[in-house]
Order: structure tokens, then sequence, then C-alpha cells
């Protein structure tokens, strides 16, 4: 099927944009990730800022390579829906599911009975 | 596509069988769908690493001390950086795929051809850097000695750097021979005995007066406990059952087996992953060098190729993350 040659071109270089986008925002997770500033350990909710930091960079990574590598900008809004939005849904859910769970777990360990240290 | 479906004469009618849904075609639908329920699956596994993790928070084993290696480099403290390199070449051979997916758009054969052959490269390289980490983690390095409790003490100096064990143990003569098949008339396998013996370490510990021992249990600055000269030798006196070197599934020197575990389980079947897109990209690179799609007058297959690689790619960022960084 013949694609829309029209904006080839500007496609190119913006593979190159997003791989510079990306390699920059690698190293900067990197280079956070060795260094672990003393500012970031702050906690916001039960997280230190810092992991929050690299956990908003890497969805933010997935973005790019979703939206512009695997083209999913370009795609009918019905498919990307269907595809993004059941996947995020139910990562969240899982994700609720044992963030309160594991909390529960661990104040078990914490101030329960079980002792396992020895 | 308009080669490779047969008209019958319905075309254009919606229910009529020539309309795509959503737009695309039916293989690459499919392919986005897989990708959906496979990435599923790895955020499965990432949430129960989660999971496992936040039990152990304590006692976790920290990355950047565990995977310090740098090929060529030996000895030297590289915490971090082969691994960003690894990500770096996975990214890049995502790059690679979508420009050759772009010359497929322009029906540019030897273009397509090309950027194929640089992302199998950088996929191969990707997977022999893994099982190069996987090497180094089952190697070990420092070594440690193991609790009744299945904990995990380290040594360090007085200035707070690790220690190996072979700096200040010494093995001691072993009455234990290791007998091999031919040998004996019954003969049954076992493991090995590591190369210290406990009684080898305390006497090597009490020799010299600069070691410490560390513990997993992470203070409130992040940093492992490090017990007292004299709280050192009661824990390894009292405490202390065996030497562990290296990591497997049953033994970790790092810390918790589970960190073990899990990071051969998930890094594995992320492995697994980028060894099937290898294989799958070779294929359709020889179908690409063959002309078949020169033939089909379309590059999708290509495309659908692509997207599979760079699904392996997302994981990729997501592991590296949650292993390595967080």
């Amino acid at each position: 099927m013949a694609h829309d040659i029209a904006h080839h071109e500007s496609s190119t270089k913006r593979i190159w944009q997003v791989f510079i986008i990306l390699s920059i925002v690698t190293l900067v997770e990197v280079a956070f990730g060795i260094w672990k500033p003393e500012f970031l350990n702050a906690r916001l909710g039960s997280m230190k800022l810092l992991n929050w930091f690299f956990i908003i960079l890497t969805i933010y990574k997935a973005y790019l390579i979703t939206w512009a590598f695997m083209h999913m900008e370009g795609e009918n809004k019905y498919l990307r829906r269907s595809v993004v939005w059941t996947a995020v849904f139910l990562i969240s859910y899982i994700t609720f599911i044992l963030l309160v769970e594991g909390d529960y777990v661990f104040d078990v360990y914490k101030d329960g009975y079980k002792s396992w240290d020895f | 596509m308009d080669t490779t479906v047969i008209k019958t004469g319905t075309e254009e009618s919606a229910w009529g069988g020539g309309k795509l849904p959503l737009k695309v075609s039916y293989g690459k639908m499919m392919m986005w769908y897989f990708i959906l329920s496979d990435a599923l699956t790895f955020s499965g596994f990432l949430a129960a690493y989660g999971f496992s993790r936040f039990k152990f928070i304590n006692t976790w084993p920290i990355a950047d001390e565990v995977f310090n290696h740098f090929p060529f480099m030996h000895g030297v403290d590289a915490p971090m950086y082969y691994v960003a390199l690894m990500t770096f070449i996975l990214i890049g051979s995502s790059v690679t795929m979508v420009l050759a997916v772009d010359a497929g758009h322009h029906m540019k054969k030897n273009k397509v051809a090309t950027y194929m052959f640089f992302t199998i490269v950088g996929g191969i390289i990707f997977v022999g850097s893994q099982a190069w980490e996987w090497k180094n983690f089952i190697k070990g390095e420092y070594g440690a000695v193991e609790t009744r409790g299945g904990q995990i003490l380290q040594f360090v100096d007085t200035d707070g750097h690790r220690v190996k064990l072979a700096d200040f143990v010494t093995a001691g003569h072993s009455s234990r021979v290791k007998h091999e098949n031919k040998n004996g008339i019954w003969f049954y396998e076992g493991e090995d005995l590591p190369s210290y013996s406990m009684e080898d370490v305390i006497k090597g510990f009490e020799k010299n007066p600069n070691l410490l021992v560390r513990t997993q249990v992470v203070t409130e600055e992040g940093h492992k406990t490090i017990l007292s000269r004299t709280a050192s030798i009661d824990k390894l006196k009292n405490n202390g059952i065996g030497v562990v070197e290296g990591a497997n599934l049953t033994k970790n020197e790092y810390g918790s087996t589970l960190f073990a575990d899990f990071f051969f389980f998930i890094t594995g079947f992320h492995g697994f992953h980028v060894m099937s897109g290898i294989v799958i990209n070779i294929i359709i690179f020889f179908n690409v060098l063959l002309g078949t799609y020169e033939k089909r007058k379309s590059y999708e297959m290509v495309e659908k190729v692509g997207l599979y690689w760079h699904f392996v790619d997302l994981v990729w960022v997501f592991v590296f993350t949650f292993f390595y960084l967080v």
C-alpha cells in the first residue's frame, strides 16, 4: 500500500530527533542513578523523589518509542486507544493491587510476629 | 496489501470484506494485540519483582554495587556504565529498525537490507552483553558468608571499601577430596565445596584487625550497616554457617536469593525475546535480500517485525529502570 510520500523527508529527521531525545534522557537517568543526589531522597507518597524521577522519565521514553518508533501517532485513533488505554488501565490496576498488598505484607513482617533475621 | 488480498467483488461495502477495520491490515493489528498481551506479561513479572523487593526492602542489594563490571577493564569499579551502554545499543538498534521501515516505505530495497543488518548486529551485541553480565553475576566477585537465617555478611575494611574473601583468607587443608566418576564404583554427584571453610574465614578475619563485617540491613541513609569489630567477630562465630561465592538460583553472595532469582528470570525472559526477535529479523532480512517484498510491492512485513523489535526495546527500558535505577 502506497504510503503518503509527502512528509517522508521529515520522518527521517523526526526519527533522529527522537533518538537524540531518548539518548539524552537515558544519559540523565544513568547520571542520576550513579550520583544519587541527597536532595532527591525526600519522599512523595511512599517513594523517594529520585524514584519518581526515574519512573516518570521512563514513561516518557516509552511514550516516545511507542508514538514515534512504533508509529502509533500515525495510526487510527481507535486502534491507538484499544492498545494504549487497555495497557494503561490493566497495568495501573496490577500496580495498585501490588502496592496495597505489598504494604500490608510489609507491615505484617515489621509489626507482626513473624521474624526471620538471625 | 493490494496484491495479497483476493478480490471478491464486495470491496468498499462496509460488511463486504474489503474494508480494513481500524484502518490497519490484519497482520499489523494482530501484532499490536500480541505486543499488548506480552507487555502485560512483563508488567506482571515486574509487579511481582516490585512486590518481592518491597517485602524485603531492608535487605535488598544495591544495584550499583552488583553491576559494576566493564569489559576489558578488570578490577575497575564501573557502576552502571555497561548496562547504560547496553541500553544505548538497544535503542540504537531500534533506530536502525525504524530507518529500515522508513526505507521500506520508499521501496528502497538496499537501504532496508543495510539498516536491518545493523539492527541484527545491535541485537546480537545486546544479547552477548547480557550473557556477559550473567557470567559476571554468577561468578561473583567478593564472596560472602551466609548466616543460619539465610542472611549475607560481606566484608569491608575500616575505610568502607569492599574486601574480597581471597584477600584475607587462606584455604586450609581439607580432608575432603573431590572424587570423580572414574574413581569410584558408586558415584554420586554433588555440589562442589566453596573455596574456603568457615574456620578459614574466621581465622583470616581475626588475623586482620582492619576488617569489619557488613550486613544487608539498609540504614536510613541508604547504606548497608557495618558492624563494629567485636560485633563482627561475634556474628561470624555464632551465625555464620558457610561461604557463598557467586550467585545462582539458591545462593547469592550479593544479598537476598530472591534478587538473583528475579534477575535471572526477568532478564532471561527479556533476553529470550531479544533472541527470538533477532531470529525473526534474520529471516525477514533474507526475505528482503531475496526481493520477496519487492514482488509483493509492500514492505509491511518489515514494519510488523519492527513493531516487535520496538516492543523488546520498550520492555528493556522498563526492566532497566526497575532493576538498575530504582
